[in-house]
């Protein structure tokens, strides 16, 4: 189980970055995205690479309109 | 502004002394009127969770009115949970510039001067530009300046209540001792809060909720625009002093006797 933006994840334990966020309909080569998890920014050249451990917390987070 | 007339933070030029922030705009077809008609180059976006049912398109419409992202820390209660947004913001918007803000109060969203200080340094520390949402503190205003941060940008009154600005005189002491360009940073409710800051003093002006919020937002765009030109060519031009009793403009000499 991973938590991906606050949701539940099942039965994709070991899926990279890449993976993860393609569920959200994300390219690999969006611009405007930032991805951490654990609380460490994940660098975009590593999504590909990047395996994410069960029980791991991925926040995906792009620009929304704020002051 | 004209372009004899830059304003510079962190070595970089920037012809418009408005910066816009984007929140609050009712749409997106809204906000890039409002952009054209303010002129601003830089505009503010916030960090969040994306939405897989939310059309993707603020980052486009940004990138079609050609202007640059200012990212912020909005929402941020720690020093901690600051310096990773601007991390995040950073890999997203390939920008070291971070609108820097630590709140410390919901009901007020006033800063946390201590938060706020310690992840100024962090981010000086990690190469970022940093521009520090502060109160309208001098002291803090140059602890801040004195840690690195490439501009400060006292409130005028709380982010969105419109309430301009409380304490000019309080806005008058940082423009005095900064070094760095002062931006007056939330609070602004219509044009002539703008010219005031900038006959304050202030190097520009950062405004979102009186723009995006206002019935017309291109139409207040262009007001506040016209309010921070106003304000800088009097502040450059210089005002007469206050004064108690009338002087008058037309000579007695000469008058006529009737």
């Amino acid at each position: 189980m991973i938590w991906l933006n606050g949701r539940e994840l099942d039965g994709c334990d070991g899926v990279t970055v890449a993976e993860l966020l393609a569920e959200l309909g994300v390219e690999p080569a969006a611009r405007g995205v930032a991805v951490a998890v654990d609380g460490e920014v994940v660098p975009r050249g590593e999504w590909t690479r990047r395996a994410v451990a069960a029980g791991a917390r991925v926040e995906a987070l792009t620009a929304m309109q704020g002051g | 502004m004209s372009a004899a007339d830059p304003l510079i933070i962190a070595g970089r030029e920037l012809r418009s002394r408005l910066i816009l922030g984007t929140g609050g705009f009712p749409r997106l077809e809204t906000l890039a009127e409002a952009i054209r008609l303010s002129a601003a180059e830089l505009v503010t976006v916030a960090l969040r969770r994306i939405d897989p049912q939310a059309p993707h398109s603020l980052t486009e419409v940004l990138r079609e009115r050609g202007v640059d992202v200012l990212p912020n820390t909005a929402g941020c209660f720690t020093a901690r949970d600051a310096v990773l947004t601007a991390q995040l913001a950073r890999e997203a918007f390939e920008t070291d510039w971070i609108k820097l803000e630590v709140i410390g109060d919901e009901r007020t969203l006033l800063p946390d001067a201590t938060e706020l200080l310690v992840a100024a340094e962090q981010l000086v520390a990690q190469g970022f530009v940093v521009l520090p949402y502060t109160t309208d503190d001098p002291v803090l205003a140059r602890r801040l300046e004195d840690v690195g941060c490439a501009a400060v940008m006292p409130l005028g009154s709380p982010i969105g209540s419109g309430m301009g600005i409380r304490n000019p005189y309080n806005v008058q002491l940082i423009v005095e001792r900064a070094s760095v360009p002062v931006i007056l940073d939330a609070g602004v409710g219509t044009a002539s809060d703008a010219a005031l800051a900038m006959e304050l003093g202030c190097d520009a002006v950062l405004c979102a909720s009186a723009i995006s919020r206002a019935q017309d937002p291109p139409a207040m765009a262009r007001a506040i625009r016209a309010g921070v030109e106003g304000g800088r060519l009097a502040r450059l031009a210089g005002r007469i002093p206050r004064q108690l009793h009338a002087e008058a403009s037309s000579p007695f000499e000469g008058l006529a006797e009737l």
